[in-house]
């Protein structure tokens, strides 16, 4: 006879029916929780696939360029067009600076390295390709009168020697600096080509990026900065250098004194999407898209 | 009857199989608790291992009061005097507790003694909405707005320490609101019931008997909200100038031991590397200090 029954678990036959019973009520709680474990499990394998290193078939898979944040947005537009040729390709274009970008490389993190200045002698080892050169301007605020300043007025200005507008053919205001942070190529290949090596004041603002500059210097009637050619824009006034207007045309023929060579890296020959990207970027048409942002070709 | 102690037998299997379950299923609860709280544990001492391992032998190498107290960072040629960033950082965190602590402590005692609850009920929210908002955020609005209003009306550059502490001082308004809200929310009524009873206004009342009593709560807030100014990285690297020399008015750019981590670490290696490390040590030590400040202040208050 029954003792209990639990609706419509009749008892039969012993506490076995019970404890069956029992474990499968028990059960029935754990299937959502070990399900929900098991989806979790699932979407975190599949989470991991499609990042991480690609592998170089044909015109598919996935790689990364680093470096340079002067380079980065140049590469984003290269990248843009690569990949709407290329579906099955994807490039992802990261910042980080000409060193980090180098680092990548020599570790294997990115396929492509980005450096928007000449390696140094202990970072030579790569296959280096010149995808195209950029000048450095020297901007200031469209409201200062100074148009032009010689090579060796920059570096005593950068330097902090000069340190009133008035002193070269300004008003009577001090000069406010701005530069690049240490790690920076562009700060790089300004203290190399127009300081001739000595470093720029300590006196001066960091920003972290060549747009910062511009927007500091844009709103600022006593500052000047340096600049790629290739962000210039109405907000601020171009100095010509010794004499000589910053032009596509003048860094191609080597007048304008500062100018810098953008440089995509790889660690050994590069082969599969990392060459097909490389090529492209030499290429006629990726040669007149880099040209068409502002920057100075350097393949005909 | 057989079949009465079957039946009795089988409720005490019954019993036992289910109390059995449950103390297992205990067991392995505390279990997981232990093992996560484990890790949480782990991982801290791990980061702290990590930090002063690479940190406390470039600052012996250096000499402890050379790197302290020098002002000279140079870490292209070896110099790694980091004392213009410690006082980037006080000078930064001090301006934003003299204009947030006075805002945040007057915004708390109106949330929990003044408002009425639909007044509350909406400000809450936008306070918390304030402490949700990325600190990139925090740092653009100040370098379109802040900067230029600073560099246009009062001179200077406009990338300085009253900037920073402007937008630090907003951003840890909802720390010390919150903390110090819960403080004065947690004092307890007959207290407040038997200051009124005795004649004293409501004014006097919050002064003379309520705040003191939640004394230790506000500092807490207070020292939490400057633990947060100390850290904070980027809002301040986008407003403060970044230039490592001892500031000279409320008006100078500065660089804080925040700013110089992120805005060296991508390139630098070796020494120089060790010696970001070293300003992280000294940046733990600050919230060490910080921290045992407020065990002091809630054991002092007993």
């Amino acid at each position: 006879m029954a003792y209990w029954d639990l609706g419509n678990c009749k008892h039969v036959g012993g506490s076995i029916h019970l404890q069956e019973h029992m474990a499968s009520e028990v059960r029935g709680v754990r299937k959502p929780i070990s399900t929900f474990i098991l989806i979790g499990f699932l979407l975190l394998l599949v989470a991991g696939c499609g990042s991480g290193i690609g592998h170089n078939e044909g015109i598919a898979g996935s790689i990364t360029i680093a470096g340079s944040t002067s380079v980065q947005p140049f590469s984003e537009v290269l990248a843009e067009e690569f990949m709407a040729q290329y579906p099955q390709a994807r490039v992802n274009v990261q910042g980080g600076g000409s060193s980090q970008g180098i680092e990548a490389v020599r570790t294997g993190v990115s396929e492509i390295g980005a450096s928007s200045r000449e390696l140094a002698p202990e970072e030579k080892g790569f296959h280096e390709y010149l995808i195209a050169k950029d000048g450095i301007v020297l901007v200031v605020h469209p409201d200062n009168p100074v148009d032009k300043l010689s090579l060796s007025q920059v570096k005593d200005i950068f330097s902090g020697r000069t340190d009133n507008w008035q002193e070269v053919g300004g008003r009577d205001s001090e000069i406010v600096l701005v530069s690049r942070e240490a790690g920076s190529g562009t700060r790089d290949g300004f203290e190399s080509l127009a300081m001739d090596g000595e470093s720029v004041s300590d006196r001066a603002l960091i920003a972290n990026s060549t747009g910062a500059i511009r927007m500091i210097v844009a709103g600022d009637r006593k500052a000047i900065g340096y600049i790629s050619l290739a962000v210039l824009d109405p907000t601020v006034k171009p100095l010509h250098i010794d004499g000589v207007k910053p032009t596509a045309g003048n860094i191609l023929n080597g007048k304008y004194p500062i100018s810098r060579p953008f440089i995509y890296l790889t660690r050994e020959e590069p082969t599969g999407l990392a060459k097909s990207f490389v090529d492209f970027v030499l290429s006629e048409e990726g040669q007149s898209i880099l040209e068409e942002e502002g920057l100075v070709k350097v393949k005909q | 009857m057989e079949h009465t102690n079957d039946s009795v037998k089988t409720d005490n299997l019954r019993r036992s199989a289910r109390s059995d379950r449950a103390r297992i299923k205990e067991r392995l609860m505390e279990g997981i608790l232990l093992l996560s709280a484990t890790f949480s544990i782990l991982a801290i001492a791990l980061i702290i291992l990590f930090v002063f391992s690479k940190g406390l032998p470039l600052i012996a190498r250096v000499g402890f009061s050379n790197f302290l107290f020098s002002t000279t960072w140079d870490p292209i040629n070896g110099q790694f005097g980091i004392a213009s960033m410690i006082a980037g950082s006080l000078a930064v965190t001090f301006g934003a507790l003299v204009w947030g602590v006075p805002l945040g402590l007057s915004l708390s005692i109106f949330l929990a003694e003044i408002a009425s609850p639909r007044i509350s009920g909406i400000m809450s929210p936008i306070i918390e909405l304030l402490a949700g908002l990325p600190s990139v955020v925090y740092g653009f609005f100040g370098l379109v707005i802040i900067v230029p209003f600073i560099r246009d009306h009062l001179g200077g550059p406009g990338f300085s320490i009253l900037a920073g502490s402007i937008i630090l001082g907003i951003m840890i308004l909802p720390t010390i609101v919150n903390i110090a809200r819960d403080a004065i929310k947690a004092v307890p009524r007959e207290y407040k019931e038997g200051s009124l009873a005795l004649g004293a206004t409501h004014w006097q009342t919050i002064a003379r008997i309520i705040l003191p009593t939640a004394r230790s709560g506000i500092i807490a807030a207070i020292v939490l909200g400057m633990g947060r100014a100390i850290g904070e990285t980027m809002a301040v690297v986008l407003i403060t100038g970044n230039v490592t020399r001892m500031p000279e008015s409320i008006l100078s750019p500065v660089r804080t031991m925040t700013s110089n981590v992120v805005m060296e670490m991508g390139y630098a290696s070796g020494d120089h590397q060790l010696a970001l490390f070293a300003t992280g040590v000294v940046l733990f030590v600050f919230i060490i200090i910080l921290n045992a400040l407020v065990s002091a202040s809630m054991r002092a208050r007993d």
